[in-house]
């Protein structure tokens, strides 16, 4: 979708959360100077054109018991990559799975798959299940586990689109 | 601590949250709780810190932006001025320190991609260290709903 000024101003108005009152698309439009039916209306084809993907609670990790967080990185056939990675993506434990360019000689995997576990003994795991996914079509893989959040803002869309 | 009803809350609230007059009643029936209290318990947890926020989650390239994920190998010596440096750029949504050679990595979401290039360009100049720029190819999974 195209997004026009207004779209933008609404995601800008609403990407750090909804106000947490009773008619929190109607307080969104009272902000912006819009009709309640237009800021639903727009959300609601943002919503159906993908641009928004879902709307509800977005948890921290970190507090619900999730504290092991493993990018698993793999350097994948490219014959093969888009089919494995779909596989991949599938796998109940994974939260992202992406394609991404190597840079050699300092970087030379091209899957991602990010894995949550309680601790890392289970983030291991739940890796080597994706190693066993990947059978001969990977060469070699590794897991980086996080140990520090540096920032967590959300992306910014509206304010970077409007500098 | 959550108890069993923040826990429903937070399990089936992940997305789904309707655009209507009165969402928040309309997702509290479905939870078999009243308005106020939904209204309530979600203000608390995200207080508290158990939710990062409420609302909705945009995808920048369906807005004409984009997001980039970049890695920088930083000397542990200068490790927390580097992150300083770094997370003071607007662009950058993310940072994470990772165990590994290449140990700060980080998300820079622009307008464009144009937008993006400057400002890890920006980011190399500032902190004099190579940024490595590892822009999606293809997504094939996302969907970060947990289990609470």
């Amino acid at each position: 979708m195209t997004p026009d000024p207004i779209d933008l101003r609404i995601v800008e108005a609403t990407q750090a959360g909804l106000p947490l009152v009773a008619r929190p698309y109607h307080a969104i439009a009272e902000l912006l100077g819009l009709a309640p039916d237009d800021v639903m209306a727009r959300m609601a084809r943002m919503q159906d054109l993908g641009a928004i993907r879902r709307i509800g609670a977005v948890p921290n990790h970190y507090r619900l018991g999730w504290r092991a967080n493993g990018m698993t990185v793999w350097d994948v056939d490219d014959s093969r990559v888009d089919e494995l990675g779909e596989r991949i993506g599938r796998l109940p434990f994974v939260s992202h799975c992406y394609l991404r360019p190597r840079r050699p000689p300092a970087w030379t995997y091209n899957l991602f798959a990010m894995v949550h576990g309680r601790d890392r003994a289970e983030a291991m795991r739940q890796a080597e299940a994706i190693r066993a996914e990947l059978a001969d079509a990977c060469r070699v893989g590794e897991v980086l586990f996080s140990t520090m959040i540096l920032k967590k803002t959300g992306l910014r869309i509206a304010s970077a689109a409007a500098e | 601590m959550i108890d069993d009803v923040d826990r429903a809350i937070i399990n089936g609230l992940q997305g789904g949250f309707p655009i209507c007059e009165r969402p928040f009643a309309a997702a509290a029936a479905r939870l078999d709780l009243d308005e106020d209290e939904l209204i309530g318990r979600l203000a608390r947890l995200r207080a508290d810190g158990v939710l990062t926020r409420f609302g909705p989650l945009f995808k920048p390239e369906a807005l004409g932006g984009i997001a980039v994920l970049a890695a920088m190998a930083v000397p542990a010596l200068r490790f927390d001025a580097v992150a300083a440096t770094v997370n003071a750029f607007p662009e950058v949504a993310h940072n994470y320190a990772r165990e590994h050679a290449l140990n700060m990595w980080f998300v820079v979401a622009a307008d464009s991609p144009e937008g993006a290039e400057r400002a890890l360009e920006r980011i190399a100049a500032a902190t004099g260290l190579e940024v490595l720029a590892l822009p999606k190819t293809r997504e094939y999974f996302l969907d970060l709903r947990i289990e609470a």
